[in-house]
């Protein structure tokens, strides 16, 4: 009886490591942090980084790379830079495809959703932001690296996709209202704290008021685009959340054609109708028609601000295009200004996978260091960004930095604009939100923006907005975005189709051989009863 | 029995170490197929779009000369274009003078094209297209486009384009148009295809006031590959002209002969008359000005 005990547990023995293999195989791109940093090799490091063509932020890239250099010698970094996230993440997705995807990329947690169709394309990040020696704050970093509890928890939350942290924050933003208070003051109106949507149709429907020889009555010129607004994805989005109407659910399931969807667009036929109301796509730039006194409201990112205003650092028209005007920055406007809302965005960090878990490590040391004060605070003071982490925040240099607002600066260092923008995020960061993360939500966002812009274009070129044109604009715009196709979450399991040839014969081996072993301990009781019962 | 059952289980373990090991191979036949499968694909797309860009420049260039200023019935001349109002619906006929890559967007794909006829050209901005016809289009083949007259920052364009391909050829001669430089005659000639003769190149700055012959990105903050930019004069007039990435990349003649430029350098230069804010040329060629 003992040897067949120990028959049956050598058995067991012999089809665990089966076991174990099988498991291995399905796991084996999976990301496991090794022990310790192997200092001994070189590792050469792709970082793919966005700037807003700013080349104050290239310089800050450059300078953690070569700083975080210094500190390990043996990691090198070299960036290639972007200057639009469209086509960052367009790039991503063919080296995915090709296994050439960088190893740390600077992206929109929208994109991560997308890049992990791909499997254990992207790093998850839990197992390293706790690793007690090269965590966040870890024994073993070289250098001041903030902790978990020192990232703002809001923005560290939108880095969570499906449950998994797959994304740091790098810095944020949001949307801000730049005004021509000249220009308002001109009309008969006062700039109130907070922006109303009502009083923002209004006085752009003043604004848009003409002289009889066609110039414009508030600037006198034959341009007047009133209101333009930058990212109209944003701007529906928005909108839809201070009227807490539909968008989507977290799960993914499309709410966007709704009756308050249909509301808004009216308001935006009735203001383009009115020659009060444009686009970035379909006109240009905010801060160009702003800066020559041809609008009155732009809106554009707080990340915008070194380019709004007549007195701005960064000028995209030429000098004798600018006219003088006084400029405040509001948050954007709001249907209920008593709780005002608005959109939390700005770049994140991920890490891709690779073969090598000491190259993911050296990667995440990276994106460590990219979260240090020094370069925060650095980022951060080239536009209206807020850093991100509370230790940053904190920090005397940063505080400095804001309390110095308006101070001159041979180069416009401390451009109110600029600071006031970032004041803006710094005062209501409770008030931020995000959209819903998952695979066809880059798609829903593209979508909600084209509305507006479909609505725009319409109107200006006289067509009917009525019920039909809803029905076909809603149904193009479905398919067009792939609206109706797309898995309701990420973290869903998709249907993946009958099992292969090899897992069947996996599977039916080892069913096999279990039957086996059951019927072998079966028999071998059967003959031991007998052999008791004859004895 | 014993015996039996003994090679059963190791029969079964083997086929399960079998199966395990066989995922792997079939993972990598699997990829290697792919492999296959996308190089044979690749290959073939290749041999495709090379054999329809040869039959299209035969076509092309077997047919016969036609009159560029005549349009079918129902197709704006380039006059009744030009007076349209904007967001007016346009149809236009006109001939390929260069395109932009061919990319997809939305998942739909989209081309820039400068096109021109006889009397003046047509900015074709991302104009939904196969990659396919795409590829047909050539320099000098002719076009049917239907959409709607749009201007941004003083480019005029057409956009949300439906496009036909048509018989015929033309390809335009660089019209010289440096003395216009400066003047309210030269927006008539925009988007086309013409020559600066012995302009001097003068420094650019970058946003940290470093002087250069050119900049990769307007203010410098760009890197190889990005748009050239840089500053050329004639008489006390300086202009500023680029060297679009999507026309020409940094493996073509132009964007190589731009980094090479250096300060006080006369040179002349052809290029598409596109307008950003102002005359904003999109440069496709850079030669050392002809001795005078």
């Amino acid at each position: 009886m003992k040897k067949r005990i120990i028959s049956l547990f050598f058995c067991i023995i012999v089809l665990l490591p089966a076991l174990a293999g099988c498991h291995g195989a399905r796991e084996q791109n999976s990301f496991v942090i090794p022990d310790e940093f192997d200092t001994s090799r070189n590792y050469e490091i792709t970082f793919w980084a966005k700037n807003d063509t700013n080349m104050a932020q290239v310089e800050t890239y450059e300078k953690a790379m070569e700083e975080f250099h210094a500190l390990y010698p043996n990691i090198t970094v070299t960036m290639r830079p972007f200057t639009d996230y469209g086509k960052l993440y367009n790039e991503v997705i063919t080296n995915i495809s090709t296994q050439t995807t960088p190893n740390v990329c600077i992206t929109y947690p929208d994109h991560i959703a997308t890049y992990l169709t791909g499997e254990n394309t992207v790093v998850p990040l839990d197992d390293l932001m706790a690793d007690k020696a090269y965590g966040l704050g870890g024994s073993e970093v070289k250098f001041d690296a903030p902790t978990v509890e020192e990232i703002i928890p809001q923005f560290l939350a939108e880095g969570i996709i499906g449950g998994q942290q797959y994304a740091l924050p790098y810095m944020r933003s949001t949307e801000a209202c730049y005004i021509n208070k000249t220009y308002v003051e001109k009309l008969g109106y006062t700039v109130p704290d907070v922006l109303t949507w009502d009083f923002i149709w209004e006085v752009s429907a003043a604004a848009a008021e003409k002289a009889e020889d066609g110039t414009y009555l508030v600037n006198g010129q034959k341009v007047m685009i009133p209101f333009i607004y930058k990212s109209t994805d944003n701007m529906m989005i928005q909108m839809l959340r201070q009227k807490n109407a539909g968008y989507s659910t977290d799960a993914g399931e499309i709410l966007i054609f709704n009756d308050t969807t249909e509301e808004i667009l009216l308001d935006v036929a009735d203001a383009v109708s009115k020659g009060a109301f444009s686009t970035f796509k379909i006109s240009s730039y905010p801060a160009n028609f702003l800066n020559a006194g041809q609008c009155v409201f732009a809106i554009d990112s707080t990340a915008g601000a070194t380019w709004m205003g007549s007195g701005a650092p960064l000028m995209d028209i030429s000098e004798e295009a600018v006219v003088e005007f006084e400029t405040v920055v509001r948050m954007i406007p709001q249907y209920d200004p008593d709780n005002p809302v608005m959109i939390s965005q700005g770049p994140s960090v991920c890490i891709f996978n690779k073969e090598d878990p000491q190259e993911i490590l050296a990667s995440w040391l990276f994106v460590q260091y990219l979260l240090t004060d020094d370069i925060q605070i650095s980022y951060a003071q080239t536009e209206g960004y807020v850093p991100v982490t509370s230790k940053a925040l904190e920090n005397p240099v940063y505080q400095d930095y804001l309390s110095r607002k308006g101070e001159e600066h041979p180069k416009k260092f401390y451009y109110e604009t600029k600071i006031e923008a970032t004041e803006l995020l710094l005062d209501n960061i409770e008030n931020t939100f995000v959209t819903p993360v998952f695979n066809g939500s880059t798609s829903l966002r593209n979508a909600a923006g084209q509305l507006i812009e479909d609505v725009t274009k319409s109107v200006r070129r006289k067509k009917t907005i009525d019920d039909a044109y809803f029905e076909t604009l809603y149904a193009d715009t479905t398919s067009l975005y792939r609206l109706d196709q797309h898995s309701e979450s990420s973290a869903e399991q998709a249907d993946l189709g009958p099992l292969p040839t090899t897992a069947v014969v996996l599977l039916s081996s080892l069913a096999g051989a279990w039957v086996l072993i059951i019927l072998y301990v079966c028999i071998q009781k059967i003959n031991a009863k007998k052999l008791s019962g004859i004895s | 029995m014993k015996k039996i059952l003994a090679i059963l289980m190791a029969l079964a373990c083997l086929f399960a170490f079998a199966a395990c090991t066989n995922d792997d191979v079939q993972d990598e036949t699997d990829a290697a197929t792919d492999a296959a499968t996308d190089a044979a694909t690749d290959a073939a797309t290749d041999a495709a779009t090379e054999e329809a860009t040869e039959e299209a420049t035969e076509e092309a260039t077997e047919a016969t000369v036609e009159d560029p200023s005549v349009k079918s019935e129902g197709v704006m001349t380039y006059a009744e274009y030009a007076a349209a109002e904007l967001d007016t619906e346009v149809t236009i006929e006109a001939y390929v003078q260069a395109k932009q890559g061919w990319w997809e967007k939305e998942g739909q794909g989209v081309a820039t094209i400068y096109t021109q006829d006889a009397d003046g050209a047509y900015f074709l901005y991302e104009m939904p297209i196969s990659e396919e016809d795409y590829n047909k289009l050539v320099d000098g083949a002719k076009i049917r486009v239907k959409g709607y007259k749009a201007e941004w920052m003083g480019e005029v364009e057409i956009i949300d384009a439906t496009y036909e391909i048509l018989e015929g050829n033309y390809v335009a001669e660089a019209l010289d148009v440096t003395a216009k430089l400066g003047t309210d005659e030269l927006i008539a000639n925009q988007n086309m295809f013409v020559a600066f003769k012995g302009m001097t190149v003068v420094a650019s700055t970058d946003a940290n006031g470093n002087e250069a012959a050119f900049l990769y990105g307007w203010d410098g903050s760009g890197s190889q590959g990005s748009d050239l930019y840089f500053n050329v004069s004639i008489g006390d007039q300086v202009y500023n002209f680029t060297v679009e990435s999507y026309l020409c990349g940094a493996d073509t003649d132009v964007y190589k002969a731009v980094e090479a430029l250096t300060i006080g350098d006369v040179i002349d230069m052809e290029g598409f008359l596109y307008w950003y804010d102002g005359v904003n040329p999109h440069i496709t060629s850079v030669t050392a000005a002809a001795a005078e």
